[in-house]
């Protein structure tokens, strides 16, 4: 079964990508979206019965091992050994879930939102291709098989990106994403090398039983003595903070959302941005050996949180809002891991993938409507003519904030994934773990804030149609402003349906799943089954939390809600007052606190500097000039009459030149023979 | 002779038949130069069906040399020896295995002297698989030097402006190289009393007389590589070369320099080459991050491509001189699969130069408009150089590295920064050629690939994704002459009085 879950989707890649002229748009869109259907109902048929296997725990620690099936050999060298194996345990079930229930319903509406593009099939060859990525990331047996779903995913998540390939935007944003990514991998990379040098291991289990042996031991990296699981785990991590746009990396995520926008929803909000977060979880083994390590990824999580927050209130584009927001919340799945409790990091990240994608497709459906405009100052009022959109956004906006009432079972996703984690930060203590308590409850207030300016500023109102575009242009409708609001029609139904899925999830996800994922130890241990480790004490600790502690997300979600209401609502005019009054500040979060313009300076300036320095002096001038055409020039003469003796019989030169090496070099051994 | 014993004489000297026929073929209308690239097509197909032969026979659990002949020749001294190991059996494959495809990628671009061409690509394929097959030092010199004079004439003659300047560098360089690595060999000859490479490899140079040695073999095989800052002639050569000639160069006659270090370098001079092998890295890295700078800003595609070339191969001479088997079986497989991939970058390349003619960055742009199946085509092979999980480029490059890592962590750091660099030098050309809305005028009417340019190009896809995903046949032949020459080499550089003789000096 888990064949054909991971397969089907490369099958349905293959038949688009190198078919799609011969059989058609239609028909390749039919392929792909029938097999990641297929594949979604199978992954279900695996996940239910573990999530709802009864609460009776195994007596003692029973550990199952995972399902593993060999697919074939891959590299064998010395100690190393490793194969292409697909593994199932709790934490896989978990993501096949998410990415093909995702996937699925991204490829459904992607029949209708791309539906008059003239490449449609190399469209969903790409999804395809992703998601078979993606299944091979969260199958992975071994370091290197993740790895290879990691970048595999960042291809297809640079060929989605780009697709419109005539934007010199779209390709600027693909590049990005691709080589920010890879400076993660960089990272990631090292951390396998450093894995395998201490641990002995590059399969999982071998590695998480040497993790035992290996800990409070040193290395030599860099020419310092460091302890050797924080080496390894810093650096794996750095993967993780580009894969997941952290704090420092988060640089490409926004400008991905230059892709189509169903391929925001699937990659860089549900699926792929939260591979990061997969993998810390997957080697929760590793990380726990390491404080250092564990302190380093809560604090990196808390900054995220806080910092893609601030940066959310202030933008325009309603894909960016959206995008920052995701990088905020996968600061907070960071936070959960850091924080040791990587139960509720999967659970947020779970919950997650459901309103956040319903978001993202909500807003594809807004732009859809609304003829490609994305800025949200050229909309308003859109409620009277999108309804449904507008009560999908709604619900998704209700679970990203996290509304519900503490303490009882009230409450839409977010609500319980958010709160879980704030209360685990909670229980870390110390000055990062209050740093992060509060870095979290404050992001909460931010989140509130931009989610629902987003809806005021898209929804309600009145509609601003006339207002000039300030921003670059997006779209190639630029000209049909004026009409937009108008002509402004709801989506179709095969738009809308997979709407309809998400919101369920968005609601019912978050309470249906909370003891397995947060709130029952015992269930935790029993429905996880050793996939990752489970630290009783920080769960304690987190249901332990005091009630002002508990009820402090709520609070700063209200806030922010009332603060939204006041400045888009009741008095329009305050956020341009805000504006003028702060400009320093308004224009440092505008611009994203400056980020790409100092990692142009610093980088990649200097880099392209450096190559042609070393190109034009040392290479030309130097190597070339100085030193290869002072000797070269003498020799020139020979050269010419080289020239000269080619006309006509240039095989006999070759050989003369052949036997004559020979006969030199027969000279130089005889001769030397009879010394 | 039965014809286990013969098959790499006929593997190494059909070429050179293909090209005596040719000398008979009058070269003057249209009909016989068509019989000529048929002939010259047919005698490579053939010998690559005899090298895949000696593949398939190949016993991958003996790491000594097989289908071995040994005939005296000259005196006592020089003998005609040949056979293969784990090592170099690939090689040999690899080299039957482009000629084809240089013959095919020649097929209409070569217009003029096209008989004298073929017959010069003939010999230089028997020059380059006899490099790989021979046991005889003088006879290996012979052919390592001999490689040089068909890519002399193919650049000076058939290459494009500049190309006498270029060919006489490329003749420079490699030619002063080879003067020292002769010397080398007569001493090795004065010592060991024999050219048997079987026998030198069981022969222990003293420490000192090693250092030289090593020295005067690294000085023509570091240009081969080339190692920077000996690499200056290959981007020219490139430039200049004729599509075909690009392919070989960057596909074969590089890999002449690694196999080098491999057969000789490090078993031969073991201790010297643990006494030289940090200042092999620190070259290793130089090269993987200051040419991958460079390659940042180039505006000429196949110096783009030439000096990405020399980046890759500084993973390979990285993961020679780990001296373990991560290492060296990463930079076996490296150099195979550098060899596919580059060669058929270069292939790439030829296809559009073939139509505009220009090689100048600038002067493309937005071609997914009208070639879809190039793009689609370029794309894999810019993965490939880029180093991407499950195509061939991966492979090599991260066991080199994991190799290296534990032996010296700087330098794996150093390399990693190669993992970044390939992805901006090879999207930002992709991206220039490729990407972007087809505007340029005389662009408009460019053609997709045509039957022939299929036939050159997919079957290269196809190997690069196979070996990505099951590198098992190239590992597997390696593993046992590789894992020999590890123990040989850890076992020599462990005895404790060579060491602190090789420190001494």
């Amino acid at each position: 079964m888990i064949q054909a879950i991971v397969f089907l989707p490369l099958i349905g890649a293959l038949i688009a990508g190198l078919f799609g002229r011969q059989i058609g748009h239609r028909n390749s869109e039919y392929i792909t979206t029938g097999l990641l259907i297929v594949g979604a109902v199978l992954s279900w048929i695996i996940f239910l019965p573990i999530a709802f296997s009864g609460g009776e725990v195994a007596e003692g620690a029973a550990h199952v091992e995972a399902t593993k099936v060999e697919v074939m050999r891959w590299i064998q060298v010395g100690d190393m050994d490793l194969r292409w194996v697909l593994r199932v345990d709790t934490l896989t079930a978990i993501m096949l879930v998410v990415v093909n229930t995702v996937s699925s319903l991204v490829h459904v509406y992607s029949i209708g939102y791309m539906h008059d593009d003239p490449h449609r099939s190399r469209f969903f060859a790409y999804l395809s291709l992703f998601t078979f990525a993606m299944l091979m990331l969260v199958t992975a047996d071994n370091f290197l098989q993740m790895f290879f779903g990691w970048e595999g995913v960042g291809l297809a998540s640079y060929l989605l990106i780009g697709f419109w390939y005539t934007k010199p935007s779209a390709n600027a944003a693909a590049m990005k994403a691709f080589i920010v990514n890879r400076v993660g991998d960089f990272g990631f990379a090292l951390g396998i090398f450093g894995a395998f040098m201490v641990l002995g291991q590059i399969d999982f289990d071998g590695a998480f039983h040497a993790v035992e042996g290996a800990k409070g031991t040193n290395i030599n990296f860099l020419s310092w003595n460091l302890d050797a699981m924080t080496v390894v785990c810093l650096l794996l991590f750095m993967g993780a903070m580009g894969k997941s746009a952290q704090f420092l990396l988060h640089t490409w995520l926004p400008d991905a959302m230059e892709g189509p926008t169903p391929v925001s929803a699937l990659i860089h909000a549900a699926t792929m941005v939260t591979a990061g977060v997969f993998m810390v979880a997957r080697l929760s083994p590793l990380f726990e050996a390491s404080p250092t390590a564990m302190t380093f990824v809560l604090i990196i999580g808390a900054i995220t949180a806080f910092f893609a927050a601030t940066v959310g209130l202030v933008q325009n584009d309603i894909k960016r809002v959206i995008a920052y927001s995701t990088c905020s919340q996968l600061g907070y799945m960071f936070v959960a891991l850091g924080a040791g409790a990587y139960s509720a990091g999967m659970f947020h990240l779970f919950t997650h993938a459901f309103f956040k994608a319903l978001l993202f497709l909500g807003a594809g459906s807004v732009i859809h409507a609304m003829h490609h405009e994305q800025d949200m100052r050229n909309m308003g009022g859109l409620r009277h003519k999108i309804p449904v959109t507008y009560a999908m956004m709604l619900i998704g906006t209700l679970a990203l904030t996290g509304v519900g009432i503490p303490g009882t079972s009230f409450g839409f996703a977010g609500f319980f994934s958010k709160d879980s984690i704030i209360e685990a930060a909670y229980a870390v203590g110390g000055n990062a773990g209050v740093f992060a308590f509060w870095s979290l409850v404050i992001a909460a207030l931010f989140t509130s804030f931009y989610s629902w300016r987003l809806i005021f500023m898209t929804f309600h109102g009145k509609p601003r149609h006339d207002a000039p575009s300030q921003d670059h242009a997006h779209d190639e409708h630029a000209n049909d402003h004026g009409s937009a609001y108008d002509n402004a029609h709801e989506s179709p139904n095969v738009m809308l349906v997979p709407l309809y899925f998400l919101a369920a999830g968005a609601v019912l996800s978050g309470v249906v799943f909370y003891g397995i994922f947060f709130h029952d130890i015992e269930h935790i241990e029993h429905f996880f089954n050793g996939a990752i480790v489970i630290d009783h004490e920080i769960l304690e600790g987190a249901h332990a939390a005091p009630i002002w502690a508990k009820w402090s997300a709520s609070l700063a979600m209200v806030f922010g809600f009332i603060i939204a209401w006041y400045m888009y609502i009741r008095d329009p005019s305050t956020p341009k007052r805000l504006a003028d009054t702060n400009p320093g500040l308004y224009q440092f979060l505008l611009n994203k606190w400056y980020f790409d313009e100092l990692y142009d300076r610093i980088f990649v300036r200097p880099a392209l500097w450096v190559g042609r320095l070393l190109w034009k002096r040392f290479d030309d001038q130097l190597i070339d000039q100085t030193i290869t055409e002072g000797l070269g020039r003498r020799v020139q003469n020979v050269t010419a009459w080289v020239v000269r003796l080619q006309s006509g019989y240039l095989y006999h030169y070759a050989f003369a030149m052949l036997i004559g090496v020979a006969a030199l070099l027969t000279w130089a051994i005889a001769a030397g023979g009879l010394i | 002779m039965n014809f286990d014993n013969s098959i790499l004489t006929l593997t190494t000297f059909l070429p050179l038949l293909g090209a005596l026929i040719l000398l008979f073929i009058n070269g003057k209308d249209e009909g016989s130069l068509n019989r000529i690239r048929w002939i010259a097509l047919i005698a490579t197909l053939v010998t690559l069906l005899l090298s895949l032969m000696v593949w398939a026979q190949f016993d991958a659990s003996n790491p000594g040399f097989q289908f071995v002949v040994n005939k005296p020749w000259i005196g006592d001294s020089i003998g005609y020896r040949v056979g293969v190991d784990g090592i170099s059996v690939l090689f040999v494959v690899l080299s039957a295995l482009l000629m084809p495809f240089c013959v095919l990628a020649s097929w209409e671009s070569v217009q003029v002297r096209v008989r004298e061409y073929m017959i010069v690509f003939l010999i230089l394929e028997t020059l380059m698989i006899g490099v790989f097959t021979t046991l005889d030092l003088a006879m290996f010199y012979v052919f390592f030097e001999g490689t040089l004079l068909p890519m002399f004439l193919i650049i000076g003659i058939w290459g494009g402006k500049r190309r006498i300047q270029a060919s006489y560098k490329f003749f420079f360089y490699t030619f002063t190289g080879s003067v020292l690595m002769l010397l080398a060999i007569m001493g090795m000859y004065w010592n060991a009393g024999t050219t048997d490479i079987s026998k030198l490899l069981t022969h222990e140079f003293p420490a000192g007389m090693q250092t030289w040695l090593w020295l005067a073999f690294f000085a023509s095989l570091a240009v081969k590589m080339p190692m920077w800052p000996f690499h200056r002639w290959l981007p020219e050569a490139h430039v200049e070369a004729p599509t075909a000639g690009s392919v070989i160069l960057a596909a074969i006659l590089l890999k002449l320099g690694g196999y080098g270090f491999l057969r000789f370098s490090l078993p031969m001079f073991p201790d010297a080459s643990l006494y030289f092998a940090n200042f092999v890295f620190v070259l290793s890295v130089a090269a993987i991050i200051v040419t991958s700078l460079v390659a940042l800003v180039q505006t000429d595609m196949k110096k783009l491509i030439a000096y990405s070339s020399v980046a890759h191969m500084g993973f390979v001479t990285m993961g020679i001189f780990a001296g373990n088997a991560l290492g060296i079986q990463g930079a076996v497989f490296q150099m195979i699969s550098h060899g596919i991939v580059s060669g058929a970058l270069f292939l790439s390349v030829g296809v559009i130069y073939d139509r505009m003619h220009t090689r100048d960055i600038t002067a493309y742009g937005g071609l997914v408009e009208r070639m879809p199946r190039y793009a689609f085509a370029f794309m894999v092979f810019t993965m490939a150089n880029v180093g991407l999980p499950g195509t061939s480029g991966f492979v090599g490059e991260f066991l080199t590295m994991i190799g290296i890592f534990q032996i010296n962590t700087w330098v794996a750091f150093g390399a990693a920064f190669g993992v970044i660099f390939s992805a901006g030098y090879a999207l930002w050309l992709y991206r220039r050629i490729i990407f972007g809305s087809l505007t340029k005028e005389n662009l408009m009417s460019i053609l997709d690939l045509n039957l022939r340019e299929k036939l050159t190009l997919y079957p290269l896809i196809v190997l690069i994704i196979f070996f990505g995903f099951y590198p098992a046949p190239i590992l597997d032949a390696t593993a046992a002459s590789v894992n020999a020459l590890v123990s040989q080499y850890s076992a020599a550089i462990d005895a404790p009085a060579a060491v602190a003789a090789a420190v001494a000096h």
